[in-house]
């Protein structure tokens, strides 16, 4: 049932598709964490305009589909004529949406950290950066870790979304290679490994980590 | 961008089948994954020999499969090897609830295992059967957790459903594209209809979660 010459004649294909598949997953984390912690920053901020701003990315962002974020880059951008490629145009779109998942898994950890802390920590003469940085942050990042690894493997399935704006992904070349092959069954049964090479390993890890940071607290 | 050329009768008429074409195959797929969730969640919790292994190993391989190729096995690939013929709306219900079965089975095996066992025990040595004991006081307790990670797994689903553009499903997203396929100028327009739309439902069906969970607290 399932022809395993596929996987060794296709195997330039498959791997091309697997390396942009990480490619695509790693840009997108290290984008979707710098936004993001802008974002959670914004949020916890005192200054009122900058927390509305905050409010309204996340809240906008989270509930519309990642599809539309694509098209955005995808399609929205032409319209102004800055033209990027679908892995450009399908990993900023990652990026973007993701963004707001992580602020708010780090506006969580931080609030997490109890008040009272802070005003330790400033009484005690600290200024508000130097306790962010000794007092909130080093807890803070106990609670923040698990649900980013969630977030990280969330990304690699998502990264998915390369495969309809032409992204080069491994989506992309099931589907070039289905179109040789005709063998849809098994194409797609090589591309769904690949994918679960990267995610059950990566789920394993976040268990683990869940389980010993959860002791450590 | 051109608002007023975009939003013409025919364009919102058409952008509301698109809609409905959303709501149905969201609706089936919430009902057809809660059943199928809970059941397997259920069948887990009772730790059946041999059943509660493959049923882990499958939502564990479901789980950490992006559905996107989830949607596109089901509508090409499963019909191909099983003899079946599956209309695409079918075939993208059958995939989201395959799917979201598998996230919602953990959600609410979660909530199952949050109960404290000794309650099971103490059900137990009063006379009630384990079925009564699932049912009067297990359950009832857990749902009420499960309540705010349940419906933020529909919200993911109702987004979800616009991955069903790529078996050719006119769904919300699509008709969209086909609106904004005429002309550039209408890109922006329908893309920012769209979102809205999504945003207006889940934003709803958040704050309805919110105040659920507040009556819920005991």
């Amino acid at each position: 049932m399932i022809d395993f010459t596929i996987l060794t004649t296709y195997q330039d294909e498959y791997l091309k598709g697997f390396m942009t598949t990480i490619e695509a997953s790693l840009l997108g984390l290290v984008g979707s964490f710098i936004i993001g912690v802008i974002i959670a920053v914004f949020r916890i901020s005192s200054v009122r305009p900058l927390r509305w701003f905050g409010t309204a990315y996340v809240e906008f962002l989270r509930n519309i589909p990642l599809l539309i974020t694509v098209f955005v880059f995808y399609h929205g951008l032409p319209v102004l004529h800055i033209n990027l490629s679908g892995f450009a145009s399908g990993t900023l779109g990652l990026a973007v949406y993701t963004s707001a998942f992580i602020a708010e898994a780090i506006r969580a950890g931080i609030n997490a950290v109890p008040k009272g802390q802070m005003e330790a920590g400033r009484s005690s003469g600290l200024t508000y950066i130097q306790t962010m940085r000794y007092v909130i942050l080093p807890q803070a990042i106990k609670v923040v870790i698990p649900p980013l690894g969630n977030q990280f493997i969330n990304l690699v399935k998502n990264s998915s979304i390369l495969g309809v704006v032409a992204g080069l992904d491994l989506m992309y070349f099931g589907d070039t290679i289905n179109s040789e092959t005709f063998d849809v069954f098994s194409t797609y049964i090589f591309v769904g490994l690949f994918y679960l090479v990267l995610t059950i390993p990566l789920s394993l890890f976040v268990g683990y980590l869940e389980r010993r940071l959860a002791r450590a607290y | 961008m051109d608002f007023a050329g975009a939003f013409t009768a025919a364009n919102l008429k058409y952008m509301m089948q698109g809609l409905g074409v959303t709501l149905e195959i969201a609706i089936w797929s919430i009902a057809l994954s809660f059943l199928f969730g809970t059941l397997i969640a259920i069948l887990r919790y009772a730790r059946i020999p041999v059943l509660s292994q493959v049923l882990m190993a499958f939502v564990e391989m479901i789980r950490n499969l992006p559905l996107l190729l989830i949607i596109f096995f089901t509508f090409f690939a499963i019909p191909e090897v099983m003899n079946l013929n599956l209309t695409p709306i079918q075939a993208a219900i059958a995939a989201l609830s395959i799917f979201e079965a598998a996230m919602i089975s953990e959600i609410v095996r979660a909530g199952l295992n949050s109960i404290p066992k000794g309650q099971v025990e103490a059900a137990r040595s009063s006379g009630l059967g384990y079925v009564q004991t699932l049912r009067h006081i297990v359950l009832p307790q857990a749902l009420r957790k499960m309540v705010p990670p349940l419906v933020s797994q529909f919200i993911s689903l109702i987004k979800d459903t616009t991955l069903t553009t790529v078996i050719a499903i006119e769904e919300l997203l699509r008709s969209a594209q086909i609106v904004y396929s005429q002309k550039q100028d209408y890109v922006f327009p329908m893309l920012i209809l769209a979102a809205l739309t999504f945003f207006v439902i889940n934003y709803a069906l958040s704050l309805v979660a919110g105040r659920l969970e507040r009556r819920f607290q005991v």
